[in-house]
């Protein structure tokens, strides 16, 4: 394999690993803080108790997600040094934003929050774990923005042969990057949800801790019902922006070849991606994909012919991804309602809490599914229209990029396999008793 | 003049994430020497608990300005020290989840395998930060389309070594120092002893290094060209002189803050020194990146100067305030009624 193809699945298989953690940090920190409130207001010792109980679990995720995000920093000087090069004016900037206004926040307040139980007061310390949700959505932000300006580049000039700034605001207040960040932050808001509901579940299913965590319970059920409808919502504007900012995408979500108007969607579809048709197209709903896109059930729908074959991305992945990550979202929903419904009487509900800890893999998976429709649907570009993958690597040798993939899968396995060990171990010890706490205990 | 603000601005935030960083990168290099026992570790360990995380994003900060602002050098550093820099990642790796998983299971073998990881991942760090700079000082084989033409036998050559160990010696000096201050009882006394001993090899390496520097960089008669910039090696030699005095006197945390001035001068010595390169060419003078041929357009450079000119000082205003509030020893105590790593 050559330098561009390691590169890539390095670039891959960092970025799917990052993002295994990210999301349960994005909104687990909300969910804590919300928990702590609810304890400062109430002085109800449960919400503290909970608090405590899923702040341990959020530290343990945090970790890993905290030192896999260098990677990706360093990785865009490393492996894709034409790439910095070419977008640094632009792209460099927002990564030093990042840095500056919300990752420094969000590692500071952390460890105050961490060490500082007996140091500060109950009120100042809830405000800790608050800036510090704060400062993970924002840092999401900041990197969702350099992210999608390689989606959708806009306020800028090329000049001396590279991208330079023209307009930052414009670059900052996108319509393709809001949406792509709520979206986002929703999807991880779910993960978080259904992650304290299984836990929640599972625990009121033996009968442990239980007037807890019913509380933990009817918090994450409101939470994850108002995430679905959230993200379900902006989720169908996510799509409607890709009809004018990423065609090619679009098309290859929906496996549609030809240019045209009247365009139905399709609920049985398999395309044939070497003959450039589809393999089998039944059922389709007359009109919606155009009125999807357009509102309007005429409008013409781009296919993937409006552009040379190279310009493609590859259909497949990209079609899969998105109907998997369209039907489990429902799913999801649907479980949320039942959660919301069955709130109050949740111990007497033996069938939602035998189910709910098994999905708490399923918005993991959607997670990816999105990341894979985004990141695959933009291919053959690095920057979309502009500058392609290939142009974009470093010229390194080949065997130190073998190298340094060959250590990133055995670490990052071994990692994983011990950050999930200690969730699962601490996940299911419940709340340790008050006395123990010290001890080896953080 | 933007370019040359930007290039200060680059240096400095090296510099103060040496100065941060360096104690614990320090102090988790001399772990096995000085922690004795499980309890000493432990309290060892736990005395940079709430600053760790917060240091460390300042080279978050510091990659990102180089980025943002240099590009061109961020893409040709980058690249070109690609294994050094891998090594750094997987080090930095291992030593952040070392903190969080080291008593999260009862086990000592556990304690052992993640208290490993700490050592490794303090100590490379230290060692390839200083190898890696002392390169840049000297310069690097790359031509002038960014491509380097080298291995990581080029880099471990014996100026770029001694600058490996010179970081080494300093900041296991100045993590010395920090437990000085933060510890107490026997860990103290071992920490003094340590303070004073690795005192005499920094000033036995600084000297050695400084001098090395006349011979395989053009950092001195850059500065004698603007003499005034003189001050900074005579500032990090104050420094340094000041920390042994201070130790001595019994004033542990000035004696810290002395070592933290050394840190952040001699820094800021070397950087003023390769101004205006970043990465210095050592086949061709002109494929050198500069501050000049490898800076972002001005409007970035304004846009940035604005956004760091109003954050940064926030954030030092927080991380200050966090140095101080949890400035209190750490004991036995502290670490067992918890939280504690």
């Amino acid at each position: 394999m050559d330098t561009l193809t390691l590169s890539r699945l390095q670039f891959a298989a960092t970025t799917y690993f990052h993002f295994l953690f990210v999301p349960l940090t994005l909104g687990l920190s909300l969910l804590v803080a919300i928990l702590e409130l609810l304890y400062v207001r109430t002085r109800d010792e449960d919400y503290r108790i909970a608090t405590k109980f899923f702040g341990k679990l959020f530290l343990i995720n945090f970790a890993v997600g905290v030192v896999t995000g260098i990677t990706l920093e360093f990785q865009f000087g490393t492996n894709w040094s034409s790439y910095a090069k070419f977008v640094g004016d632009i792209f460099g900037s927002l990564l030093a934003v990042e840095a500056t206004v919300a990752f420094f926040l969000e590692s500071t307040f952390i460890a105050v929050w961490f060490f500082g139980w007996k140091k500060l007061s109950p009120a100042f310390h809830c405000v800790a774990i608050w800036i510090v949700a704060f400062a993970s959505n924002l840092s999401a932000f900041w990197i969702i923005v350099a992210n999608a300006w390689m989606q959708h580049p806009v306020g800028y000039v090329i000049r001396g042969g590279r991208a330079e700034l023209s307009d930052f605001v414009a670059v900052v207040t996108q319509k393709f990057a809001l949406l792509e960040f709520v979206h986002t932050v929703g999807g991880a808001w779910i993960l978080a949800g259904f992650f304290m509901l299984g836990i929640s579940a599972w625990h009121l299913a033996r009968k442990q801790h239980v007037a807890m965590f019913k509380k933990s319970f009817r918090v994450a059920a409101i939470w994850t019902l108002l995430a679905c409808i959230f993200e379900m919502f902006q989720g169908h504007l996510n799509a409607e922006v890709l009809a004018t900012s990423q065609p090619t995408k679009l098309a290859a979500m929906e496996s549609l070849w030809k240019t045209s108007g009247d365009v139905p969607m399709h609920l049985l579809l398999w395309p044939d991606e070497k003959n450039g048709r589809n393999l089998v197209e039944g059922l389709p709903i007359p009109g919606m994909m155009s009125f999807l896109a357009h509102y309007n059930p005429h409008g013409t729908v781009k296919g993937l012919d409006s552009v040379p074959k190279e310009d493609r991305p590859p259909v497949l992945p990209v079609f899969l991804s998105f109907r998997a990550m369209v039907g489990l979202g429902i799913l999801l929903f649907w479980v949320a309602l039942w959660a919301f419904w069955k709130r109050k009487t949740i111990e007497a509900q033996p069938l939602l809490l035998k189910i709910l800890p098994w999905l708490i893999p399923i918005p993991y998976l959607v997670n990816q599914l999105g990341w894979t429709l985004a990141e695959v649907g933009r291919q053959p570009w690095i920057v979309y229209g502009i500058m392609r993958t290939e142009q974009g690597v470093s010229k390194i040798a080949v065997s130190q990029v073998a190298t340094s993939l060959g250590a990133f899968v055995l670490v990052y396995t071994l990692l994983g396999a011990v950050d999930f060990y200690l969730l699962w171990t601490y996940a299911r010890k419940g709340p340790l008793p008050e006395t123990a706490e010290g001890g080896h205990h953080a | 003049m933007l370019e040359t603000v930007w290039f200060a601005i680059w240096g400095v935030a090296w510099a103060v994430y040496f100065m941060l960083d360096g104690f614990d990168l320090g102090l988790g290099t001399l772990l096995p020497f000085l922690g004795r026992s499980d309890d000493e570790r432990r309290i060892l360990v736990n005395t940079m608990g709430p600053f760790w995380d917060g240091n460390e994003v300042w080279l978050i900060t510091a990659g990102g300005v180089t980025f943002a602002a240099f590009p061109a050098a961020y893409a040709t550093m980058f690249s070109a020290l690609y294994t050094p820099l891998m090594l750094l990642l997987f080090a930095l790796i291992l030593r952040g989840v070392a903190f969080e998983f080291r008593s999260k299971v009862n086990s000592a073998a556990w304690r052992k395998v993640w208290d490993t990881c700490l050592v490794v991942g303090s100590f490379l760090p230290a060692l390839l930060l200083g190898v890696a700079f002392a390169n840049l000082f000297a310069g690097i084989p790359v031509d002038r389309e960014g491509t380097f033409h080298g291995t990581l036998l080029t880099l471990l050559n014996p100026y770029g070594l001694v600058g490996g160990v010179f970081f080494l010696l300093a900041f296991a000096h100045h993590g010395a120092l920090w437990l000085l201050a933060k510890s107490e009882g026997k860990l103290r006394i071992r920490a003094a002893h340590a303070a004073a001993g690795l005192w005499i090899a920094t000033l036995l390496i600084t000297v050695l290094f400084l001098g090395y520097t006349w011979f395989a960089t053009r950092l001195w008669q850059n500065l004698l060209q603007r003499p005034i910039f003189l001050i900074l090696p005579l500032l990090a030699a104050g420094g340094l002189v000041a920390s042994r005095i201070l130790l001595f006197k019994g004033r542990f945390w000035q004696a810290w803050g002395a070592s933290c001035l050394f840190i952040l001068t001699a820094t800021l010595f070397g950087v003023a020194g390769m101004f205006p390169n970043i990465v210095a060419s050592s086949l061709d003078p002109v494929a050198s990146v500069t501050a000049f041929n490898g800076a972002s357009s001005p409007l970035t450079l304004k846009i940035m100067l604005g956004v760091v000119l109003t954050f940064l000082p926030v954030v030092i205003a927080y991380q200050s305030w966090v140095y101080v509030r949890f400035r209190e020893q750490v004991t036995s105590h502290t670490v067992k009624d918890g939280p504690a790593y």
